[in-house]
């Protein structure tokens, strides 16, 4: 490993958008190459050995956001992309054990007809302007007061797909998007579990509870991104997350990318006020063209860059951010597989999700408005072992919570709370599946706090900044500045902090890779 | 605060103000950040030309004064400045401006270099945000000093004379721009030979409740020369002369600005020679060298104007038709003899040698009369007295 060849691009971070931002450019003829600080690739979407022969999904443990282009141009079945789970029912958890299924337009459990009549109308009216948003995801966010042509293109596209939904749809778009979305779910559907379950689904990653204005937002948005995944729903790949990581891996190698783990990044160099070179840990320096972080905008510009060479309005921004993450995660390693009450197995192989009610999740959000952890968290569980049993040992099984909320600025600090968090959460999934504590074998708690210190992302957000009207499309990561450029000339960001933002889509790294194929820095391939 | 409480709260007074509201006959009083600050004492022409014929005093404790101390101070306001702060030795002071994100200028004001590691910024404008935020990642520890020091500007040909007179040993050799220290009976007293008047001068800094003592004494110790406390329209009028330019008056403050358009870069103020692209980063910078690439929108000028009549707020035109550009601060300079502006004209028409015309609107007893003075464009300042530099300071 020497500093002696010189990479058309170095892409920071080998998380699922640096190996898609990585195989793009390298796909278009340039030299890459990918450093990731740890030892195994994939960031938030890899896999995490708990217990003895028992791997689960470290953080993200569903597939359902992957951007079509990425997953077609990088020829990810090729490369070995297979799922072990599709189309996973969403099962909302009741107390009473009148649990409701749904998948997709249809509902099953004990349920009115006003009900699914209601789902149906509401479902198929959201994922119509989720259709019109989702072309773009995965497009270059245009410039606001631009004199270019693209910029404005791109303005008149946004109007006339709103425009396009139709004059009453137009209207009932802009009535609700600012919404909050225990609001519109009152007003549509009367069924506690499934607007528990769908209030859940709208917040879930943000730091919003379902009475926060704009949550109808953040719900349309993980919806245009589900859009694209067309049939396959939610999905679980063969062999947990490492499976997508590996299949990335393998496309960015096939087209020439060098691949380095275990590299930490010190900073990016920058010289006459370009980036010129990264210098690792390790004090190599390697020299390069262009510089793609994908990690997040706060350790991009504050730490890795530094403030010396960013101006202070952008410096403002950039540390103006909300990037504090409220999720958590629980895996758990069992000696055999849990039992739900009032669940098949089949159930049991869906996405169990524990919000029995909008107020149960409003509740559990407003806690952490005042420094502390849910006492009766919002909880999604899978149990990737029934879809891929080689993820644990014969009859063992792994269950995968995503626990919110949990602050990352817990006043009490984390360090001394984690136990007695966790022991909550199980508290509250052993409500529905009694005897659970008796079969763990193995068993790991990330707070924000850790996921922070593991993935380094600051503050431990999934999505490196949260999703909100004030931090999407041309205002991500700050505004001015949502076209993966830098102030720093040859400085791009293509990680979860940029448009589209996070969930495991590659979006992010497809569009800035794209960016920099537009522009002087991946013109010349070296 | 409430909404009305603003324009309801009284004034604040400075440390001066025992003396200054028993001397102000005329009772004309202005705001300045916050404080009371004299207008005028008794007559504009009366403390106009002490500041030329003999030597005046200004209230400057409302100047705002941020203290920036710690080992990045230099490299922290090479970042914050355009311009070179590390040519800037112990003991000197030097103008400056500072930019926003886009090379617009945030305010000007003066940066008094006390040690390797201690700085005074002092502007007319608040700005402690913008300081605090910039230091971001830096060790500098920016304090807002303003109440801490009481400041008087003691200008004019005399002025030198006064010090002498109040016995501050050496003071005829400090240079200008330079900082010399004293006593002020076990205070500190910090001069300066700076000002805002173009002429010969000095500020001086001491702590407010030492501030009636250095009143005293600098009035007992210039009786013999006339020392004239001025108000703020006296002042105004010798800066115009001197040629420099004032924020919110020749310039809109980039922060203080409502339509994007109206912000000015250093080189739209004619600052070019302050803005230093070889030092490193600092804000604005990349802003700036893409403005350098495609030139200035506009440009502030000095105009020698036809006549005698003020030409305040005047348009300016390119031959009989064309509007390019207006007069921002205007005066007939008494001691120039001329009739004097500063105006912000359109890029292209700031190199014009002839067809400039300023139209002038006079209040001729109820009825306004406009009329098409003929201008030229100079170089400024309008005056500039050799004593303003000499070293010694000459006796006047």
């Amino acid at each position: 490993m020497t500093g002696d060849r010189r990479y058309g691009a170095i892409v920071i971070g080998g998380g699922h958008n640096g190996l898609v931002c990585g195989a793009f450019l390298a796909k278009a003829g340039l030299s890459v190459l990918i450093v990731e600080a740890a030892d195994t690739l994939g960031g938030a979407a890899r896999n995490a050995e708990i217990a003895e022969g028992y791997v689960a999904p470290a953080c993200a443990h569903i597939l359902h956001l992957l951007h079509p282009q990425v997953r077609a141009r990088l020829k990810l079945r090729r490369h070995g992309l297979r799922l072990a789970a599709r189309r996973l029912p969403t099962v909302a958890l009741d107390a009473q054990g009148d649990h409701l299924t749904i998948r997709g337009r249809h509902l099953e459990g004990v349920i009115s007809d006003d009900d699914v009549r209601a789902w149906r109308r509401l479902r198929r009216r959201l994922l119509r302007m989720a259709g019109a948003l989702h072309p773009f995801l995965g497009r270059v966010p245009p410039r606001l007061g631009s004199d270019s042509w693209r910029d404005r293109l791109m303005l008149i596209r946004l109007a006339l797909a709103v425009r396009r939904l139709g004059k009453r749809e137009m209207r009932e778009f802009l009535r609700i998007v600012n919404m909050n979305v225990a609001d519109l779910l009152d007003d549509e559907l009367s069924d506690a579990r499934l607007k528990g379950a769908l209030a859940f689904d709208a917040v879930l990653g943000t730091n919003f509870g379902p009475r926060s204005p704009g949550s109808v937002l953040t719900w349309l948005y993980r919806l245009a991104g589900e859009v694209g995944s067309g049939r396959t729903g939610l999905a679980i790949p063969q062999g947990g997350m490492a499976g997508l990581t590996e299949a990335l891996a393998a496309s960015a190698r096939s087209f020439g990318a060098d691949i380095w783990t275990g590299t930490a990044v010190k900073r990016i160099v920058v010289e006459g006020d370009r980036a010129v070179a990264v210098e690792l840990e390790s004090g190599n320096v390697l020299r390069t063209r262009a510089v793609l972080s994908s990690a997040d905008p706060r350790a991009t510009f504050l730490n890795l860059v530094g403030p010396e060479h960013l101006d202070t309005g952008f410096l403002r921004g950039v540390r103006g951010i909300r990037s504090n993450g409220l999720a958590a995660k629980l895996n758990l390693a069992l000696d055999g597989l849990p039992e739900f009450t009032g669940l098949d197995r089949a159930a049991l192989a869906g996405r169990i999700v524990i919000a029995p009610d909008i107020a149960h999740v409003e509740r559990a959000f407003d806690q952490t408005k005042y420094g502390a952890y849910a006492a009766e968290p919002a909880i999604e569980i899978t149990i990737p072992t029934l879809h891929d049993a080689s993820l644990a040992p014969a009859g063992g099984h792994v269950l995968s919570a995503v626990v919110q909320y949990a602050p990352y600025g817990l006043a009490a600090g984390w360090e001394a709370h984690r136990d007695a968090f966790a022991d909550r959460v199980m508290e509250s999934i052993e409500r529905y599946a009694p005897g659970l504590a008796r079969r763990i074998v193995g068993r790991q708690v990330l707070t924000p706090a850790d996921i922070e210190r593991e993935f380094r992302i600051t503050g431990g957000h999934w999505h490196h900044g949260d999703l909100a009207a004030d931090q999407i499309f041309m205002l991500r990561p700050v505004p001015g500045w949502a076209q993966y450029e830098t102030p720093i000339s040859g400085l791009f960001l293509c990680g979860a902090g940029a448009h589209p933002g996070g969930g495991v889509t590659g979006a992010a790294g497809m569009n800035a890779a794209r960016r920099v194929l537009s522009t002087r820095h991946g013109k010349d391939a070296g | 605060m409430t909404a009305g409480a603003r324009h309801e709260a009284p004034l604040l007074k400075t440390p001066f103000h025992p003396r200054t509201a028993v001397l102000n006959q005329a009772k004309q009083w202005g705001r300045w950040a916050g404080y009371a600050t004299v207008a005028c004492f008794t007559e504009l022409a009366h403390e106009y030309f002490a500041i030329r014929h003999a030597a005046t005093l200004f209230d400057v404790s409302p100047m705002k004064k941020y203290r920036i101390s710690g080992t990045d101070a230099e490299r922290y306001l090479n970042r914050l400045l355009t311009r070179d702060v590390r040519k800037l030795r112990t003991d000197r002071v030097a103008y400056a401006v500072w930019c926003n994100d886009d090379g617009k200028v945030l305010d000007d004001g003066t940066v008094f270099r006390l040690g390797e590691k201690e700085v005074l910024l002092m502007a007319q404008e608040r700005h402690l945000a913008w300081l605090q935020d910039s230091a971001f990642g830096y060790d500098a520890t920016i304090e807002d000093v303003s109440e801490a020091i009481a400041g008087l500007a003691l200008q004019g040909p005399l002025s030198c004379t006064v010090l002498k007179a109040m016995e501050l040993d050496g003071i005829a050799q400090l240079k200008p721009f330079g900082i010399a220290r004293f006593d002020l009976s076990g205070t500190p007293l910090t001069v300066s030979r700076t000002g805002y008047t173009g002429d010969l001068g000095y500020e001086l800094w001491t702590e407010p409740d030492k501030a009636l003592e250095l009143w005293d004494r600098l009035m007992a110790a210039g009786a013999l020369y006339r020392l004239t406390p001025i108000g703020s329209r006296a002042l105004d009028l010798a800066r115009i002369e001197a040629g420099f330019i004032q924020a919110n008056v020749d310039f809109i403050a980039a922060d203080h600005s409502v339509r994007m358009t109206r912000q000015r870069s250093p080189f739209e103020l004619g600052l070019d020679w302050m803005v230093d692209f070889d030092k490193g980063h600092f804000v604005g910078r990349r802003a700036l060298l893409r403005e350098r690439e495609t030139g200035p929108r506009y440009r502030l000028v000095g105009l020698d104007i036809e006549g005698s009549k003020p030409a305040a707020g005047a348009l300016v035109y390119y031959g009989r038709a064309r509007q390019v550009g207006l007069v921002t601060s205007a005066a007939w300079s008494p001691t120039a003899k001329r009739n004097i502006a500063l105006a912000t004209l359109q890029a292209p028409f700031a190199d014009k040698t002839d067809g400039l015309w300023a139209e002038i609107y006079v209040n001729k007893e109820l009825k306004w009369e406009k009329t098409a003075a003929r201008c030229r464009i100079v170089t400024r300042p309008f005056f500039d007295p050799p004593r303003r530099r000499a070293t010694p300071a000459p006796d006047f």
